[in-house]
């Protein structure tokens, strides 16, 4: 089993925590994620045009790059976490336009030799898979694709095809941080999904509380939260592994009990 | 005739790509939207209705077709200053008389009947200069459908006059603060907000790039500029024109007048980017000065440094300041049809007042580029070759930066 499969193997729920990289003291703030009890880390590349990003996250990326974070120095947090961490999935999640810049060969081969297990890429479907997806298949990397409230039961199977490590349900139409699904239309889309793939499916967007969590965990394998962390940063700068840790501690303690909290 | 697989003109290929640019760069959230305008534009164009009532529109509503005007001042002008014997002369498509004062309403019109077609109820849109926003607003107030502009606070404090434009036509203009605050910023706003509200919302992009189809449907909305320039110019002098100029912001004005005539290998055909303080310096020439890359939607030529990041563009004219390029340009550079260039801020203002004075015509900044081009250009060139140029907006939105820039206090 690789490290992705490990994290969805584990009997409960995952938790899935989202980090812009170079944003803070990312490594102490990464090292809270797992203490706080994170299964699965994904370390966002920062875009100086993150379109499908709220205000969160794009903060988070503007002072990462205004610090003059490089692609470099994002390879080499993974390559440092998966030193620390050697069994915690790691997933990088990004924009197109700095996964090709030195083409896409480069990119996953060393995103390989740092470690990473996946890489989620926001604007390339399936329909343009060409542009990264045999590179990364190439270097034993997971393609992490999404699947979002508008993917119809026709387009669902042109989205699985080619996908490995998990699917991301993007549970509402919109951009990071915003507000949250009904957890009815939730339950129905990753039934739909599971009944087509034998993969994973982690809902995010959206989620902020451990309650929100817990609602989401009843139906899903994964829950992803993203922007209530990086707010942390944001707010608290060189402090915030505390808070990190504190937050992911409720959120995880909430997720994993989730099915046994609702049974 | 020429055959298929000879033309230039049947591009994109079923995936939206040209070559290999263009495309569909988008999240998956849009990507059942980007099909199925697809899906809706092919019918459209095969729909005798659709092109009945675009046309009569672009006839009656948008006073089409614009004149081909012989600037014949302009013409004796620079030939003062050619050599003996050369001096091209150059002719005018004046996109600028359109209702709006630019070429931009042709492609709002085309979207907006595609969007009334798909059954959305609200229209948004990007804009730079505030050209598209107008025209969007235009088209919007038209058919009273509601209209959120999308528009980059930098590009809103020097184009107060179209925001004010805007805003009587009942538009919303937002302002965006994030970035730069230009054209780049407002697209990638614009593209959060399509994406909260897929269901009801048509996204009105105002020029040839984005996700397939747009760079198409564009272009073929403004080909019209092209199709009658050529059927003007063949009426009134019975020849093509030698060369094709048009200003490159998107794209937009030049792919609607080069497209008609891409397969007349007679005919040299030159884009005009800004070239802002220099191209060492800070400047909006993403083919001259960029590398290809994904943004917005489609691969192209993007300002960006080594790590993939965007780099700001610059640009007097807010209708060029943006660090990208639509798709079909690209390609028509890889492939040498046409050939591109660029032109300082100075130069600009300098063709803008040339035009002024010799022509009684105030240009608007983008297409002063394209003036200074045929300046240089023309010197070169016999006095009975042709230039053709796109006068794609008028001025009257620039006269506080022009004014600021020449250090004159209104
Ligand atoms: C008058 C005018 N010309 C040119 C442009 C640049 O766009 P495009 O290259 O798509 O024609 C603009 C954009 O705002 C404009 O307003």
């Amino acid at each position: 089993m690789n490290r992705i499969e490990q994290a969805f193997g584990k009997g409960h729920p995952a938790l899935v925590c989202f980090l812009t990289a170079g944003d803070g003291d990312t490594a102490a703030n990464l090292d809270a994620l797992v203490e706080g009890g994170a299964d699965v880390v994904e370390l966002g590349m920062p875009f100086t045009d993150p379109m499908a990003d709220g205000p969160a996250i794009q903060a988070a990326d503007l002072r990462s790059l205004a610090k003059g974070t490089t692609t470099r120095d994002v390879l080499d947090i993974a390559a440092a976490f998966r030193s620390r961490h050697p069994d915690v999935p790691l997933v990088l999640m990004g924009y197109a336009n700095p996964m090709v810049r030195r083409g896409p060969e480069w990119f996953a081969a060393e995103a390989a030799k740092a470690g990473v297990d996946g890489v989620i890429c926001v604007d390339i479907p399936p329909e343009e898979d060409a542009s990264l997806g045999p590179a990364l298949r190439d270097n034993g990397i997971a393609p992490i694709r999404l699947a979002t409230p508008t993917t119809n039961a026709r387009r669902l199977p042109a989205v699985l095809e080619g996908s490995a490590g998990f699917l991301y349900y993007v549970s509402v139409a919109g951009i990071t941080g915003m507000q949250q699904a009904a957890a009815g239309s939730v339950d129905r889309a990753v039934a739909d999904i599971k009944a087509k793939s034998d993969l994973p499916v982690a809902v995010g967007f959206g989620v902020r509380t451990p309650e929100q969590a817990a609602t989401i965990a009843a139906v899903a394998d994964g829950v992803v939260v993203g922007s209530a962390l990086v707010e942390l940063v944001g707010e608290h700068g060189e402090n915030a592994p505390t808070h990190i840790r504190e937050l992911t501690q409720a959120l995880a303690q909430a997720v994993h009990n989730a099915r046994k909290d609702a049974a | 005739m020429t055959d298929k697989l000879n033309s230039y003109r049947n591009q994109p290929d079923e995936h939206g790509h040209f070559g290999t640019y263009g495309g569909r760069y988008v999240a998956e959230t849009l990507m059942p939207l980007v099909l199925e305008l697809e899906r809706e534009y092919k019918a459209a164009k095969a729909d005798p209705a659709f092109h009945r009532q675009f046309e009569d529109l672009l006839e009656h509503y948008v006073g089409r077709p614009s004149p081909l005007y012989y600037a014949e001042s302009l013409t004796a002008k620079l030939r003062q200053d050619a050599p003996e014997g050369k001096g091209a002369q150059i002719w005018f498509k004046r996109d600028e008389l359109n209702h709006t004062g630019a070429h931009k309403i042709n492609n709002c019109i085309g979207q907006i009947l595609l969007a009334i077609r798909m059954g959305k109820t609200r229209i948004i849109a990007e804009t730079g200069a505030g050209q598209h926003g107008v025209a969007t607003a235009t088209v919007c107030a038209r058919f009273g459908l509601p209209c959120v502009v999308y528009m980059g606070a930098t590009d809103a404090a020097r184009q107060q006059p179209n925001v004010f434009r805007m805003k009587l036509l009942g538009a919303e203009v937002v302002p965006v603060q994030s970035g730069a605050a230009t054209l780049k910023d407002a697209m990638n706003e614009a593209l959060r907000d399509w994406v909260a509200n897929v269901d009801d919302t048509f996204y009105i992009i105002g020029t040839a790039a984005g996700p397939h189809p747009y760079p198409e449907l564009v272009r073929d909305f403004q080909s019209v500029i092209g199709r009658e320039a050529r059927e003007q110019l063949m009426n009134r002098t019975g020849r093509l024109p030698d060369m094709l100029v048009a200003a490159i912001g998107g794209g937009s004005n030049a792919i609607g007048l080069f497209h008609p005539f891409l397969d007349d290998r007679d005919v040299a055909m030159l884009g005009v980017e800004a070239a802002g303080h220099g191209l060492d310096k800070e400047h909006a020439a993403s083919l001259t000065g960029g590398a290809p890359g994904i943004l917005h939607g489609n691969k192209t030529y993007l300002l960006q440094d080594e790590d993939g990041q965007i780099t700001e563009a610059h640009s007097i004219s807010a209708g060029l300041d943006y660090p990208g390029i639509g798709p079909e340009h690209a390609w028509l550079k890889e492939n040498g049809r046409v050939e591109y260039t660029s032109i300082t801020d100075k130069e600009a203002l300098d063709a803008f007042q040339l035009l002024c004075r010799t022509e009684g015509i105030i240009p608007a900044l983008e297409p002063s580029h394209a003036i200074a081009a045929v300046a240089k250009r023309a010197r070169d060139m016999d006095q009975d070759q042709i230039i053709l140029a796109n006068l794609c907006g008028r001025g009257d939105k620039d006269i506080f930066t022009v004014a600021e820039a020449l250090g004159v206090d209104l």
